[in-house]
């Protein structure tokens, strides 16, 4: 039964997301809450793993997803369902591209999809934030807390580094040794 | 060699060696499929990657079938994809297991307590480049805005949300062009 919810949610997944691996992250959380496969956390630490490890950012979510809920047959099950919408829609535009390409109706649909996206990674931005700095709850003791400002202050080198197009990994691994380095030092 | 087995190894070292996926992806594409392997030209390359934009899933899988099936037709486009997704897979099912086996540890925890900050400044950045290029319309901020509010506080599917945003732009450039007509008449 798990193994046929995986699969049907990854379909979904597939066969819905346009824009790339963080248009993404809003569905997968969405249903990974619906469904109690994931935590908050984990989901962020899935996104962190599979930026950091080759291959297509989407292939790698649903093999994450699918090896935690349902072991291996769960991986290629989920694996399964979000590459076969694209495999399929492909063979079927494959002899027809340039009609499809030049389509104006494809051109008009795409100028409602592509703002709906940038809307949604608003959304996984959002929900991540609200993981990274308020784990517990938004509560005024947040504040206060020293972690939360290393945090901040960590996210804010990330992002200037990142948008100096310095290489995600190296952002991701410098990130991993301020925060053992916090962790230990605060005695968080 | 067997075509099939060039292009089983051929996306296998693309999936392998590609690290942030999509559209990191579309050089060595290039490379391998038009200089190397002279198995399609530049032009259809750029159609490649107008057409993912346009369809759903992940880039890669997109490119993998589409040259796939111009090569070698569906057996093709079955080895090209499944050399594309096997590295992922492979590695993938590895670090979850080692991850399983560490992730009680204190350094473990905290190493990601540090990189969920530096995910939400990639996410950052991937708005921002969307943001980007986006059509700058006031349709366009609308929908930005509509779509965010729908799935981050009203909680809607955003399945239903993609759909309903498609149809509304569909509808809008039909009504648009109509009225570009008459204007013109």
């Amino acid at each position: 039964m798990i193994l046929i919810k995986l699969f049907l949610t990854f379909l979904k997944i597939g066969a819905f997301t346009f824009g790339g691996g963080y248009a993404m992250i809003a569905m997968i959380q969405y249903e990974a809450e619906r469904h109690g496969w994931l935590t908050q956390a984990e989901l962020v630490d899935f996104v962190a793993l599979s930026e950091s490890t080759p291959g297509p950012l989407a292939v790698n979510m649903a093999t994450f997803v699918g090896i935690r809920t349902g072991g291996v047959l769960g991986a290629v099950i989920a694996t399964l369902g979000i590459v076969l919408p694209s495999f399929i829609i492909i063979l079927i535009i494959a002899k027809s591209f340039e009609k499809f390409k030049d389509s104006k109706a494809v051109k008009g649909v795409m100028s409602g999809l592509k703002p709906a996206v940038v809307g949604m990674i608003g959304t996984a931005f959002l929900s991540v934030g609200r993981t990274v700095f308020f784990p517990n709850g938004l509560q005024s003791s947040c504040f206060t807390d020293i972690s939360f400002w290393i945090f901040l202050c960590l996210f804010e080198i990330s992002a200037i580094l990142a948008f100096k197009k310095i290489n995600p990994i190296k952002i991701i691994l410098l990130a991993a040794v301020v925060g053992v380095g916090a962790g230990y030092g605060l005695g968080l | 060699m067997n075509k099939n087995l060039d292009l089983f190894l051929t996306f296998m070292k693309i999936g392998a060696f590609t690290f942030g996926g999509g559209y990191a992806m579309i050089p060595l594409i290039q490379r391998e499929v038009c200089t190397n392997k002279k198995w399609l030209d530049e032009k259809e390359i750029s159609d490649i990657v107008a057409i993912s934009e346009s369809t759903p899933g992940p880039i890669a899988i997109n490119a993998a079938t589409f040259v796939g099936y111009r090569t070698n037709g569906f057996i093709g486009a079955c080895v090209a994809t499944l050399g594309v997704v096997l590295p992922s897979f492979l590695i993938i099912s590895l670090i979850s297991f080692i991850l399983n086996e560490f992730k009680s540890l204190k350094a473990v925890q905290y190493a990601f307590m540090g990189i969920r900050a530096a995910v939400l400044a990639l996410i950052l950045k991937a708005l921002w480049m969307m943001f980007k290029s986006a059509k700058k319309k006031v349709i366009s901020y609308v929908i930005m805005g509509a779509a965010f509010i729908l799935t981050a506080f009203l909680k809607i599917d955003a399945v239903f949300v993609i759909i309903g945003c498609g149809l509304f732009g569909l509808i809008w450039s039909l009504l648009n062009r109509k009225e570009q007509s008459h204007d013109t008449d």
